[in-house]
């Protein structure tokens, strides 16, 4: 265990060096109170708008941002350290593989999760003193908390990309690819397979299918309870047969547990 | 008798069907220091693995302070062991101080130890200073710091002197002298550098994964029966119009003579004779004459092999 602190604390001193704790938490509070002010400004007002339209646009907004801070923060974790020939060193410590793999990963989650926790957080605190309503202290909470599971999830899935590659520049090339088909293709196929075929899939196949994708349980997990006026798109149909809240954080988490138990299973296996 | 501190019998390492390292049986006692020489490729890197344990044998058995080092069992023997990599560059954005806590931490050190461990090879003055500032040689020595962390009963050292200035080089060796007299056993892995000699009990040359030879420099150089090299400055013609002296004349120049082991004080007891001898060099085969001498032998070896 103190292995695995040790790790931890070096990965966590290594974001907060890097800026990257700074950086993520500004972008984070910056959209997120813009938003919250700023939000209705299409239809010609301002200020702040209701709960379910602010909490609607930070989810589609953060489903494409903390998948790509998170592959961007980690896909280098272990391809990085292996061209720089530290892996190997480290491996003859003695720390094993799986104390080396959750060590990272503690670090990085929690610079993941402290910086969504304090930039989404401070517009919850914002909202909270303009309109003292007690939902936006629960709507926030699983906003924030399915956030980071989000952002752990993508965590674990770019370990599994620098441990399957060689090189460092491969793993960048992978992790944008892995953003793009889990942010944007795998929504696109799913309208397609909606609206092209007919009859094609029912809409609990539907929500079935969007389990197989992180970002999409994100979405489910925000707009569920929301006003459908906010929805829209494959979405609004999936959301009909929609799952219960905790069922959708698990399926959640399984996103973080599954990659990482592979990561580990991978990198046992892996030839230094 | 002790138990060794390494002991390989018939360890070998494949990958696919390349062998890296074929079947090597060698041990090392404590305080002992081995010198282990040979091209890029020829296999030290690979043994050097498999005496840390990050790779397990293919064949054979490798056994480390009396345990299987890629066992669970010799995991604490792992804070006995220091190890240099050959190619490192360590964490370019942390603090040498920072780099060497860590790696101390990880073995159960703290910071102190860090510090006295930088003073020890000579970079307090720049500790506090990013890693991607420092020189080859700075770097290096970091390396070393890191190796030595907990006073290693074994230490591997890859490459150790690459990139190290004359005079780090030597508080190199002196340090390697000290380990060794304090009881530590080190594997220097190196391709073969004059002023190593002096400071290896033994050496150890591979070849292609294939242990070519192994003894102290002394039974290696009777092995390979290489000769002396005697210079007689002051004789001018002398030495070819004698009959005896005249055999060992170096096709190369006049002045040397190449003289077989036996008959070295034969030869020079001959020498002294000569009234207007103004000077002699001895010089025997040192450890680089020997290395090419085996290399060589093994090549002849492989071709007479491929044309049989």
């Amino acid at each position: 265990m103190k292995q695995i602190l040790t790790v931890a604390n070096k990965e966590f001193h290594d974001g907060l060096r890097n800026r990257w704790l700074v950086s993520i938490t500004l972008i984070f509070a910056l959209l997120s109170v813009g938003l919250t002010y700023f939000g209705a400004a299409a239809s010609g007002e301002m200020g702040i708008t209701s709960l379910s339209t602010t909490i609607a646009s930070l989810a589609s907004l953060a489903v494409f941002l903390i998948p790509l801070i998170a592959l961007l923060l980690s896909y280098d974790s272990f391809v990085g350290e292996q061209e720089s020939g530290t892996l190997l060193l480290l491996l003859t410590y003695p720390l094993s593989k799986t104390q080396l793999l959750l060590g990272k990963f503690i670090g990085q989650g929690s610079i993941i999760a402290l910086a969504t926790l304090i930039g989404f957080g401070a517009s919850a605190v914002l909202l909270y003193f303009q309109l003292e309503d007690n939902a936006i202290v629960n709507a926030f909470s699983l906003f924030i908390l399915s956030a980071v599971l989000l952002g752990l999830s993508f965590t674990a899935i770019s370990y599994l990309i620098s441990l399957s590659v060689s090189e460092k520049s491969k793993a960048a090339g992978f992790a944008l690819i892995t953003w793009f088909l889990f942010a944007l293709a795998f929504d696109l196929a799913l309208l397609a397979l909606l609206v092209g075929v007919e009859d094609g899939i029912s809409q609990t196949g539907l929500t079935q299918l969007m389990m197989l994708n992180p970002a999409d349980i994100f979405r489910l997990v925000n707009l569920a309870g929301l006003d459908s006026s906010d929805v829209n798109g494959a979405l609004a149909v999936a959301i009909n047969a929609s799952l219960s809240q905790g069922q959708l954080i698990t399926a959640l988490t399984a996103w973080v547990a599954i990659p990482l138990t592979l990561a580990i299973f991978i990198f046992r296996r892996k030839k230094l | 008798m002790t138990t060794p501190i390494v002991s390989l019998t018939d360890a070998g390492k494949s990958y696919n069907k390349l062998d890296a390292l074929q079947s090597v049986t060698m041990t090392l006692g404590e305080g002992e220091v081995l010198g282990l020489f040979g091209h890029n490729g020829a296999g030290k890197t690979t043994m050097m693995k498999l005496i840390l344990g990050v790779i397990s044998p293919s064949r054979g058995q490798v056994a480390v302070m009396g345990m299987a080092p890629d066992s669970k069992e010799a995991w604490h023997c792992r804070t006995k062991v220091g190890y240099l990599p050959e190619n490192v560059s360590f964490y370019e954005q942390l603090t040498g101080l920072e780099v060497l806590t860590y790696f101390a931490k990880l073995k159960g050190f703290n910071k102190k130890q860090a510090i006295d461990l930088l003073e020890q090879v000579g970079i307090t003055h720049a500790m506090k200073r990013q890693v991607k500032t420092y020189s080859k040689g700075m770097r290096q020595r970091l390396g070393l710091a890191q190796a030595f962390i907990g006073e290693p009963k074994l230490l591997l050292l890859d490459e150790p002197t690459v990139g190290l200035d004359p005079i780090a080089t030597g508080d190199f060796y002196r340090t390697v002298d000290q380990l060794k007299s304090q009881g530590s056993s080190v594997i220097l892995c190196s391709h073969v550098l004059p002023g190593v000699e002096q400071h290896i009990d033994r050496a150890m040359i591979l070849s292609s994964g294939q242990l070519l030879a192994m003894g102290s420099l002394a039974e290696l150089r009777q092995q390979a029966a290489l000769p002396v090299e005697i210079k007689a400055h002051g004789l001018n013609g002398a030495i070819a119009s004698h009959d005896h002296l005249s055999n060992f004349i170096s096709p190369v120049c006049s002045q040397t003579l190449n003289v077989p082991e036996a008959e070295k004080i034969s030869v020079l007891k001959t020498l002294l004779g000569f009234d207007n001898i103004e000077d002699i060099h001895v010089e025997s085969a040192n450890l680089e004459q020997v290395y090419q001498h085996y290399l060589a032998l093994h090549a002849q070896k492989q071709q007479a092999q491929g044309q049989s």
